[in-house]
């Protein structure tokens, strides 16, 4: 039977039945976390929240769900009708595509890459097309200045989130996201964020720590959320490239949205918080039958990742949007010397310090 | 035919077709978004090469970057399709030189490719092995052999963004600039003063 799984056909089956199990899962999990971020915002603001639907209000998302399919599709007259829906079929298409390189679990990845790090930097910088084309397409005022607002904004802080990761690079020495996260096993004193090499490793925290901060928010920025949201100001944009998409349409560019903070949430928690490891010693896993390693693994992943979420929407709730101008200058004149200066001291201390 | 071939020929016939249809469509947003495909589905070409760190960097400089601009650019243009079409005739034989050059300056570099080319100092060819991926091979060979281009690249990088940067800053003196070092170094003793105002005489500037 084994033999089976390595065969052409076996292996395309075993793929698919994978990326397939990691969709799903990702749809769900983006359900009831829009659930929870709704609730968490709602609670911020003393409102209730979604409460009707099912106990507690959990399947709200799955109302809506059957509401944006059964609604009717409109295509503004003089729209690129063909751009019009590519656009969010390519956001929503890059966003799950993406999760084929997070390692979920010890041996839980779609797509164990050499480059992993650099196909979720790349695949997240596509992400800017399903905006900035569907702005064009809609063939109206607002949505084009969200386009460009966003296309701006979005490649503007790439720059510091590659700077970022090039200092985990440095001190993983790998861009493969499993080994990334192999090396911060043994404690939250091996995580990235406090330098990942032990007690010896802390004086890099002093690199890392910030280099988490300023992660944590160009991934904001990079997908577009609040305090970032300009792509979308509802208060001048109206709803920016959204405006006039309506339907499944829409509902696919907020999913896109959705996924992509888990990702983001999840990359963060991958790159600096130890990914899937426990934030203490796992020396009593020896033994263990692997599917409970993996679950194990698979608990703490998807709670910090859950963490991070949920940090992202307590950040959305309680920090009011920037101005245009003042988003250009923390991204060009504050993320990117610092990042930039990180990856030198990242680099000093790798040589000089960590190297025996 | 194995999997492989299937996606190279999948790969090449797309780059084909869209680079064809980057020329030929009558909308410069469709080529942007056509020539944005024949870059990405080169990418694909390079990761079945086995050089997926290039591949990985043509997605994030040119389909992620370069392109992006492109677009932002072209997107804002008010183009006047009927100008465009005049000018074909006059613009052919600039343009058959230009292609007639960069065909040659092809042929050249595949031929020199095909005797060994940049590699061919080294007595093995530099393939990415278990222990050693496709990364650390191009660092290798980038930080020792042509450490000297490497850093004239650099250099030459350098240089343009500076020019690009003395070309557009203005110092313009009317216009009012926020200084957020020192609006967070304000303090309540700096930017008020409590007044005690009796009735009716109001408060002198």
């Amino acid at each position: 039977m084994t033999d089976f799984w390595t065969t052409p056909g076996g292996w395309t089956l075993l793929t698919l039945g994978q990326i397939l199990l990691v969709t799903v899962g990702i749809l769900l999990s983006c359900a009831f976390l829009i659930w929870g971020d709704r609730k968490l915002f709602a609670g911020v603001q003393m409102r209730k929240g979604p409460n009707v639907v099912g106990p507690f209000g959990l399947l709200q998302s799955f109302a809506d769900l059957g509401k944006f399919l059964l609604k009717e599709l409109i295509i503004p007259a003089g729209a690129d009708k063909f751009v019009f829906l590519l656009a969010p079929l390519i956001s929503v298409t890059l966003a799950l595509g993406a999760w084929a390189a997070i390692p979920l679990a010890p041996h839980w990845i779609v797509s164990n890459i050499n480059v992993g790090i650099l196909y979720l930097f790349a695949v997240s910088s596509l992400g800017v097309y399903g905006i900035i084309m569907g702005g064009w397409a809609s063939n109206s005022k607002y949505p084009f200045l969200g386009a460009l607002r966003s296309a701006a904004q979005m490649i503007s802080y790439e720059v510091s989130i590659g700077f970022v990761i090039v200092t985990v690079i440095l001190l993983s020495g790998s861009m493969n996201l499993d080994v990334i996260v192999q090396k911060q096993a043994g404690g939250f004193l091996n995580w990235n964020v406090l330098g990942g090499a032990g007690p010896k490793g802390l004086i890099g925290a002093v690199v890392m720590i910030p280099m988490a901060v300023i992660f944590f928010i160009s991934t904001l920025a990079e997908t577009n959320r609040p305090p970032f949201d300009l792509p979308e100001a509802e208060s001048e944009l109206v709803a920016g490239y959204q405006v006039e998409y309506g339907s499944t349409p829409y509902m696919l560019f907020y999913l896109a949205e959705t996924s992509n903070i888990i990702l983001m949430s999840a990359l963060t928690a991958t790159l600096f918080f130890g990914g899937w490891h426990a934030p203490w010693p796992e020396g009593y896993l020896k033994g263990v039958s692997p599917l409970l390693v993996s679950l194990h693994g698979f608990f703490f992943f998807a709670i910090k990742t859950l963490f991070f979420f949920l940090l992202n929407g307590m950040v959305r709730a309680v920090v009011p949007r920037y101005r245009y101008d003042q988003l250009m200058r923390l991204g060009w004149k504050v993320f990117l010397p610092t990042s930039l200066a990180a990856v030198a001291a990242m680099g000093l201390i790798r040589v000089y310090w960590l190297t025996p | 035919m194995d999997l492989q071939a299937i996606a190279f020929w999948v790969l090449a016939i797309v780059i084909v077709v869209s680079a064809l249809a980057v020329i030929s469509a009558r909308n410069p947003v469709h080529s942007v978004l056509f020539l944005i495909t024949a870059f990405f589905s080169a990418a694909g070409l390079f990761v079945l090469l086995g050089a997926e760190f290039l591949a990985m960097l043509l997605v994030i400089v040119y389909v992620g970057a370069v392109a992006v601009l492109f677009l932002f650019v072209v997107m804002m243009l008010d183009v006047d399709f009927a100008a465009l079409k005049e000018g074909f005739a006059r613009y052919l034989p600039l343009g058959a030189l230009v292609a007639g050059a960069l065909v040659i300056e092809m042929v050249i570099v595949s031929m020199a490719v095909a005797q060994g080319g940049a590699a061919g100092r080294h007595a093995m060819p530099l393939t990415a092995t278990p222990h050693a991926t496709n990364v650390e091979m191009i660092g290798r060979v980038l930080y020792t052999d042509y450490i000297y281009y490497f850093q004239a690249a650099g250099l030459v990088l350098l240089v343009a963004m500076i020019g690009a940067i003395v070309l557009t800053l203005k110092h313009r003196p009317d216009v009012r600039r926020q200084n957020v070092a020192d609006q967070v170094a304000r303090t309540p003793a700096k930017g008020m003063r409590v007044v005690q105002i009796k009735p009716g005489e109001g408060l002198a500037p």
